[in-house]
């Protein structure tokens, strides 16, 4: 992993999801986001709280990248994804071979390296 | 209030020229839309410059003055970035200062140099108008966010590669005669299918070029082309934006465009217009999808609907809707910050009467642009009308 200063929010969010404990933010009317959040990005609302991540979520759309970026050039190709978790959808790469992964499909949420730099990203894993 | 007024247009060539800077490129396309419109120097009043990744590409920020400077101005000059919609809200911009009456004649374009970047270095810098947390550092790409929201049209609403690939062979059949466009070839559906996967299921002919260039508008008020004698014939009517969520996961559905509805929707009131009444479109067809997407939109079509609109002939040349005459973001090419302009400066010339195309919308006064950022949480709609021109009266 490279040595980057840290992302408050973010990064607290992918450690707490390598550790089993992956959460996002609830507003008082029920919608999620991801942090760093100071007001709800669907309406407003400032009380924001950590809620557990469900641990089964649903593919809602995916795609077999065969150009990547820099960052991801030796990963290439893989499946991208995004999943619903509940009130949440993450984005992050599924591990799985190209063309076995459709929409629909239940995921876990965890936390993956880059073949390429070592840096941490959200991966998914079939159910 | 006054409308705004489209005096004059230039274009760069749309292509690969990675030797020439944003700089360059700007000076040829400026100075070619004030030559057009024939407006004194000395009567600009402001600059309105669109562009996305200078910083990256050319290690250039601040390129606002110096491209005024690069067209022999002295006035305030401003650059915009919201992704590919960079200098349709440049346009926004300059629409209002003209109809406030700040301002009488105003010069609004944008330009992109993309092709002194390898192919990774573009694709890296084109992905930072997504969310660089949850988004970037999970790979997504340019063509990757599209083909989500490909997929996800798919699984929503039917629809094929097949389909897709007739909107490609269209545009790139209306970019064949236009010499400013990156792609004067014609393609087939087979070559559209045949060609390598780039993210799934969109592949390379999905998907617009690399590109360098530079467009430009100069706008007048009313009441400037009355009194100095320009010709003026297209007004900007309409001018609308929406926002949306900037990551694709936070978007309600990732088949539908709402920014770009909501555009249209305000840019079709303050025009005065509906969707029935559109002659000929521009639309950002970054991706193949995105044509589809847009012209959802724009209400041309339901949602769902718009998928076959190609392969069915309705929006081809000669069909009922032409969109994309000039070839489109698939065959002119995208330089992505002078997009939005350069839609504008087709359309215009298309509804003048001086475009190669202009004989398949020979009786076209309505025309729409439509201009989207990022995975559309950008977008900006004009609607262009025809409007007696006195000057031309005149003689």
């Amino acid at each position: 992993m490279s040595d980057r200063v840290r992302d408050d929010g973010y990064d607290d969010a992918i450690d707490a999801l390598a550790a089993d404990e992956g959460y996002y933010l609830a507003c008082p009317d029920g919608h999620g986001s991801l942090p760093p959040r100071h007001a709800c990005p669907h309406c407003g609302a400032r009380e924001l709280t950590e809620t557990a991540l469900p641990e089964t979520g649903t593919i809602d759309s995916c795609s077999t990248l065969h150009v990547a970026t820099p960052a991801f050039a030796d990963d290439a190709p893989y499946v991208l994804a995004v999943a619903s978790f509940g009130a949440v959808r993450l984005t992050g790469q599924v591990r799985a071979e190209p063309g076995t992964v459709e929409i629909g499909d239940e995921v876990a949420a965890t936390v993956g390296e880059s073949a390429t730099t070592g840096d941490r990203l959200v991966v998914f894993e079939l159910r | 209030m006054t409308d705004a007024r489209v005096a004059g247009v230039g274009l760069t060539h749309f292509g690969v020229h990675p030797e020439r800077t944003s700089r360059d490129l700007f000076a040829e396309a400026g100075l070619a839309a004030l030559d057009d419109a024939g407006v004194a120097r000395e009567d600009v009043a402001a600059v309105h410059y669109g562009n996305f990744m200078g910083e990256l590409s050319e290690h250039q920020g601040h390129q606002g003055p110096l491209v005024a400077e690069a067209l022999g101005l002295d006035v305030p000059a401003t650059r915009y970035e919201s992704a590919c919609a960079s200098s349709g809200v440049a346009l926004r911009r300059a629409v209002r200062d003209v109809r406030n009456g700040e301002a009488d004649v105003v010069v609004v374009g944008g330009a992109e140099r993309m092709n002194n970047l390898e192919t990774a270095e573009s694709t890296d810098a084109l992905a930072i108008a997504a969310d660089g947390l949850y988004e970037v550092r999970a790979g997504m790409t340019f063509p990757g966010a599209y083909a989500l929201m490909a997929a996800s049209y798919f699984e929503q609403f039917g629809g094929s590669r097949e389909d897709l690939a007739h909107i490609a062979v269209k545009n790139h059949a209306n970019a064949v005669d236009n010499d400013r466009a990156q792609y004067q070839q014609a393609i087939t559906v087979a070559d559209a299918l045949e060609s390598p996967p780039v993210a799934e299921p969109l592949h390379l002919y999905d998907a617009c070029p690399v590109t360098d260039g530079a467009s430009a508008l100069v706008l007048v008020s009313e009441s400037y082309a009355d009194t100095h004698d320009v010709s003026a014939p297209v007004a900007v009517t309409g001018t609308g934006q929406g926002g949306d969520k900037m990551a694709l996961q936070d978007r309600q559905n990732m088949a539908t465009s709402p920014a770009a509805t909501d555009a249209a929707t305000e840019a079709y009131a303050d025009a005065g217009v509906s969707a029935d009444d559109v002659d000929v479109a521009e639309v950002h067809d970054c991706f193949t999808i995105a044509e589809v997407m847009a012209t959802e939109s724009l209400g041309f079509f339901d949602p769902g609907a718009g998928i076959t609109a190609a392969r069915e002939g309705v929006t081809t040349k000669d069909g009922r809707l032409p969109v994309n005459l000039s070839g489109g973001l698939k065959a002119k090419g995208h330089p992505v910050g002078a997009t939005g302009t350069s839609q504008v400066a087709e359309l215009t010339r298309l509804l003048r009467g001086d475009h190669v195309n202009s004989e398949h919308v020979a009786d076209a006064q309505t025309a729409v642009a439509h201009n989207a950022g990022g995975t559309v949480a950008s977008a900006v709609v004009h609607v262009l009308e025809t409007v007696a021109d006195t000057e031309a009266d005149a003689a």
